[in-house]
């Protein structure tokens, strides 16, 4: 259908009734500098075919982790996607359902939802996960709004081996609340000693993520009892779900509130998004997550159905009293993350952990062995680990992708005093053979 | 209609002098417009409540308000059964109470209404 603008008739009677006499004349206030005097320089149409075969052309200057050796990680992860995933998320009634608002006739999504929440309780160790956030960042800043808020104290404290983009996000967050983010430097691990000496009678909640930025395993227990003993809630971030197939859950050590990022569970790259954010908390709190949460209940006639349970009251009435504006989710993501973890079950997410952590490993043993280059953390690791180079990582990045491999990231990016340092993940998509070829490139690279 | 012994705020809590703590809770008139209550929630034992500021909230089927402390103090004692059972501030307002407060200024107790002027307040025939 076309759109049907004013006519000339009906635009002269409203430049009258504006008080002006042009169009351009609506424009004034832009600043004359920034005003395109000229008509759009757009070059002639092409015809369908040859379109699209400029089209494929710019798409073909791009690559993807399809046609090279990924071994990029730093908080999306390169995951095999069963075509389970597809078939089911990319039914109809699932992919053009829109948020719930009407509960009751979408039974279907809400079911959907509730099994995502079950299995993220499951994951995490927690006992209730909402029905998903916008991404893991964002997910960290509402947990530390859910602390101050729970706490009622104004300081969050977040080790910066936590992600860099949730921590600035988590920055945004809160930079016009009255929250204080106090960053606690983080060498390779969160030191717990301190974490002790940092939290004071003022800390809401210490944030760490594990396996962390660098890849290491911080210690939960410890940390949590750190929070603990100051009355903070401890908050653990988890990037990659996919380390719990064989980590013990944050709730089994005392995590408060569980965040993560999803995308790990059957979701593609994306380019960065949208990927899906995870909260999950203990039952206490339960009135105090943002979001919603979806509940399995029974009808009249007894029959099992599907409710939204809780939602954030302050989405409809008193939202001046709102500790969070977030009133929707990403149920797309949340559901190909429950259909991909369904395909897997229980044995097939451990499977894929252990591959992960075993590939990662032997990648681990045989790049350190390499003349020059050494393990810049001592810490376990899962799927991801840190190693100090002879050379600069930007360089052998650039060299390796001339050999359709695509290296670890570049520490320097976000942390300047660790510009030697690269963080290489290898997930169980990496053959050994691609393992053994990067290895070869670094050492033909000296 | 009012328990003669009580005091009354004009956002319809009650509170109840006992020596020298006050218990509160909210009238039959709050809980009877309110509907089923449905969640309730305290503050902390040892929290500092003001007068006349929120010191929790009722959630009801129909709304959600805020319960507003008819005198400034601290908070000695809450009912936690309450929290368990909120439907209890529908079927026994006045023994449902919510908090205990060691008042830190009695004399706002003088402020509130007695039980004549809140039937004033809230309308002969409730």
């Amino acid at each position: 259908m076309k759109y049907i603008p004013a006519t000339a008739a009906e635009r002269e009677r409203m430049l009258a009734a504006a008080g002006v006499r042009s169009m351009e004349d609506l424009f004034r206030d832009i600043p004359e500098e920034a005003r395109l005097t000229r008509p759009l320089d757009l070059p002639p149409a092409l015809a369908d075919p040859d379109l699209l075969a400029h089209v494929r052309e710019l798409a073909d200057r791009n690559t993807d982790c399809d046609r090279l050796a990924c071994f990029l990680g730093a908080g999306a992860y390169d995951h095999f996607v069963p075509s389970t995933v597809a078939h089911l998320a990319l039914r109809p009634e699932f992919l053009t359902a829109y948020t719930p608002y009407q509960a009751e006739i979408m039974q279907g999504e809400l079911q959907a939802i509730y099994e995502y929440q079950s299995m993220m309780c499951e994951l995490t160790g927690m006992d209730v996960a909402n029905a998903s956030m916008y991404d893991g960042a964002s997910a960290t800043g509402e947990a530390a709004c859910m602390a101050v808020d729970l706490t009622k104290r104004s300081e969050v404290l977040i080790s910066t081996a936590v992600h860099p983009e949730y921590r600035q996000v988590l920055r945004t967050y809160t930079g016009h609340l009255p929250i204080t983010v106090r960053e606690l430097p983080a060498r390779g691990l969160t030191s717990v000693e301190a974490a002790r000496a940092a939290i004071t009678d003022a800390t809401a909640a210490l944030i760490v993520q594990s396996p962390n930025f660098f890849g290491a395993i911080e210690q939960g227990e410890a940390l949590a009892q750190a929070a603990h003993d100051k009355g903070a809630l401890f908050v653990v971030a988890i990037a990659e779900p996919i380390s719990l197939g064989i980590l013990r859950p944050p709730g089994e050590y005392g995590a408060d509130i569980v965040i993560g990022e999803g995308q790990s569970l059957g979701n593609a790259l994306n380019f960065g998004g949208p990927y899906l954010g995870v909260i999950a908390t203990r039952e206490q709190y339960v009135r105090r997550m943002p979001g919603r949460l979806v509940g399995r209940t029974v009808d009249t006639a007894g029959r099992p159905g599907y409710v939204l349970t809780l939602q954030t009251r302050e989405q409809h009435i008193r939202r001046a009293k709102a500790t969070s504006n977030i009133c929707t989710n990403e149920s797309l993501n949340a559901l190909i993350a429950a259909v991909y973890l369904a395909t897997l079950g229980r044995h097939g997410v451990a499977h894929v952990a252990e591959s992960c952590a075993r590939k990662a490993h032997y990648a681990r043993e045989r790049i350190t062995g390499l003349r020059g280059y050494e393990l810049a953390f001592d810490a376990p690791t899962f799927n991801e680990f840190t190693v100090r180079c002879p050379m600069p990582p930007a360089e052998i990045n650039r060299r390796l992708l001339t050999h359709g491999i695509l290296g670890g990231l570049e520490l320097g990016r976000f942390y300047p005093e660790y510009d030697d340092c690269w963080l290489l993940c290898v997930t169980e998509q990496r053959s050994r053979k691609e393992i053994d070829r990067l290895v070869d490139h670094l050492e033909a690279l000296r | 209609m009012y328990p003669k012994e009580l005091r009354y705020s004009k956002e319809h809590e009650w509170a109840k002098v006992e020596g020298k703590r006050v218990r509160v809770g909210i009238t039959k008139f709050a809980a009877d417009r309110l509907s089923d209550i449905v969640y309730v929630e305290l503050p902390s034992v040892g929290a500092e409540v003001k007068f006349m500021e929120p010191f929790g909230v009722v959630e009801s089927v129909k709304a959600v308000s805020d319960i507003y402390a008819p005198v400034s103090g601290k908070v000695v004692e809450v009912n936690a059964a309450l929290v368990e059972k909120p439907e209890t501030l529908n079927t026994d307002p006045y023994g449902a109470w919510m908090m205990v407060v060691e008042p830190s200024n009695p004399a706002e107790l003088d402020q509130l209404l007695d039980a004549e002027a809140y039937t004033a307040h809230v309308g002969e025939g409730h």
